[in-house]
């Protein structure tokens, strides 16, 4: 079905390109805070005090786990391989991710100690789960059926512990890197909507036109 | 009703026991760890007495504590029950263990059941049956007290049963009633603890020159209820797991009723920036936040209306009189408790002290209650109350 639907979706293009651009970070976010985590996990981080992680935006103002989509795309290539989300240092890596509807999601535990995994979606169709991981356990897989924006995974165990992915039910989405970049590839011709969306810092949107490509910059304000 | 020293004690033990279960029961829900040991009744796939005591790490530790703080208070309950049933709950106790026994043996035939929880369950059959043929040998203490203490188990067993499908349902609305529900199994509890002691007997072994007018008696009931309606939605704001809906007092999102519109609850989100990452609040939490404050006032002003009314109908020297004083300054505590909870973002030890002060609010008025409605009532001469 997904095939079928990736066919008809490029069948009606001529040519397609890559949409690609920078996120800034405007302004000065509050610092991050420490996190007070229990000894078995703050032996993990020798050295340093883990922080959340709400802004994260390298020197050049470039903001990292912007999600990146294309507002109303349908289909695209079916999504093949899995999402994977680690446990390490009883933090989530990556933070924030992003998924196709019924695409797997993979959750490992690289850490010492025992974690349980936790999605708690809002969106009808979207099931709750809650399973145990001991420590280097085997790897826990979730799929979902429907859209939704910054799908939580949590830790009770580690009560600071999450993740979120955001579930599209087309292939034209992205998470920006460590330098606030992002692509979104093998977008067809056309013109789109393009979105950016960050946790705390909001949405931004841009109308563009891609002609074998397009390139378009953000800027996201700190609240 | 003659008193039981020893079972007023044990009743009392029992209370106690339940106070400590609601005190780690608001330390899971402060710490956010109610789903941190997702099976139930096993514990990461152990039997809850035997999960090994290293793997109690993090929010297991408060979730796991609190699994067996209340098989403990359903086990004081079980033999609560039985001690004022009487000589003939023994047959209930080695039938009802017989019943275990045969589960156990049954559950031994399945792949799926581990040893440990066929030797527990064989166990306590065994030992339930043994027991019996020993215990009890006192005679029912009162029909109607057995009656109560049957009424206990129940709820003992039904609160089990909540707090186990809130974890297995994965449903945080079965966490309001079984919040809710702890409140009124202790009220049932302490009440017993009050009716086996000496004082109550004391009481009841003479006529009391000062009774409480109808009309007050109705007032602290009416006060109760508003306690008991309060700390249910307390518990609601509990289990939305959302943190603090409103976080600044005396203002609310700095004013006097915040507003709720879509722009609004954004930009509260957007600044929500605790290393919890509660899931973002929503205008209906606003609204229950601004409810339990509203609320809050309604319960000071009847308490404090409750001893006032107390005192003008029978003294300040009566021991209801004086016992409504130490309500009102519960209250007042709470109040203050209330008011730091908001502003320590919702500090764990801070918001569970709210949580036990809170319930033994709603003992002290139901208790008074109690007390207004039986010994000190004006119609009803002390002789003729049967217990």
């Amino acid at each position: 079905m997904l095939t079928l639907t990736a066919v008809a979706f490029f069948a009606g293009h001529a040519s397609a390109g890559d949409v690609t651009g920078k996120i800034t970070l405007k302004g000065t976010p509050a610092p991050e805070k420490d996190i007070p985590m229990d000894p078995a996990c703050g032996a993990l981080h020798p050295g340093k005090k883990p922080t959340t992680r709400f802004y994260v935006a390298d020197a050049s103002g470039g903001l990292a786990d912007c999600v990146v989509y294309l507002e109303g795309a349908k289909g695209g290539s079916a999504a093949d391989k899995p999402v994977v989300i680690d446990q390490k240092g009883c933090e989530y890596l990556p933070y924030i991710n992003s998924a196709q509807v019924k695409q797997t999601i993979r959750v490992l535990n690289s850490d010492p100690v025992m974690h349980n995994v936790h999605p708690t979606p809002s969106a009808d169709g979207n099931k709750e789960q809650n399973k145990a991981q001991l420590p280097k356990g085997a790897p826990l897989e979730f799929t979902f059926e429907k859209p939704e924006k910054f799908l939580r995974f949590k830790c009770d165990v580690h009560p600071w512990m999450f993740s979120y992915v955001s579930i599209f039910d087309h292939s034209s989405h992205t998470v920006s890197g460590k330098d606030g970049t992002f692509k979104i590839t093998g977008v067809p011709d056309g013109k789109y909507k393009l979105v950016v969306e960050h946790r705390k810092g909001g949405k931004v949107e841009k109308e563009i036109e891609v002609k074998g490509g397009a390139k378009a910059d953000f800027t996201i304000e700190a609240k | 009703m003659a008193s039981h020293p020893w079972l007023h004690r044990y009743a009392l033990l029992t209370a106690v026991a339940t106070i400590v279960l609601i005190s780690i029961g608001g330390l899971v829900t402060s710490h956010g760890a109610g789903m941190a040991v997702p099976d139930w009744p096993n514990s990461y796939g152990y039997n809850m007495f035997t999960f090994p005591v290293s793997m109690w790490v993090g929010g297991i530790l408060w979730e796991h504590s609190h699994r067996l703080a209340g098989s403990v208070v359903g086990l004081l309950t079980l033999v609560l029950t039985i001690w004022l049933n009487g000589r003939p709950a023994a047959k209930w106790l080695r039938w009802g263990s017989v019943m275990v026994f045969l589960l156990g043996l049954l559950a031994a035939t399945s792949n799926k059941v581990k040893l440990d929880n066929v030797v527990f369950l064989v166990g306590t059959g065994v030992a339930g049956v043994g027991l019996s043929f020993f215990w009890p040998r006192n005679d029912p203490i009162s029909p109607r007290l057995a009656f109560w203490g049957n009424v206990a188990l129940i709820v003992v067993v039904v609160q089990g049963l909540l707090g186990g499908l809130r974890v297995t349902a994965l449903a945080d609305w079965l966490g309001i009633f079984h919040g809710t529900l702890a409140q009124c199994f202790l009220v049932l509890v302490c009440s017993l603890a009050l009716v086996t002691g000496g004082w109550w007997a004391r009481l009841n072994a003479e006529p009391q020159p000062m009774p409480v007018p109808n009309k007050v008696r109705r007032f602290l009931l009416a006060t109760t209820l508003l306690i008991l309606g309060q700390l249910a939605l307390g518990a609601s704001m509990r289990h939305q797991h959302s943190g603090l809906a409103v976080p600044d007092f005396p203002l609310a999102h700095g004013k006097v009723w915040p507003a709720t519109d879509a722009v609004s609850m954004e930009k509260y989100n957007q600044v929500r920036l605790d290393h919890r990452d509660f899931k973002p609040i929503t205008a209906g939490q606003i609204h229950l936040h601004m409810a339990h404050r509203i609320m809050a006032v309604v319960v000071f002003v009847h308490v404090l209306a409750s001893l006032l009314k107390l005192r003008n109908a029978v003294g300040g020297a009566h021991p209801l009189a004086r016992l409504a004083g130490g309500w009102f300054g519960l209250i007042c505590v709470q109040a203050g408790l209330g008011i730091w909870t908001v502003l320590s973002n919702k500090a764990a030890d801070i918001a569970t002290l709210h949580v036990i002060v809170g319930a033994a609010s709603l003992v002290t008025g139901a208790l008074l209650t109690l007390l207004a409605a039986s010994v000190f009532r004006p119609q009803k001469s002390a002789s003729e109350i049967k217990l």
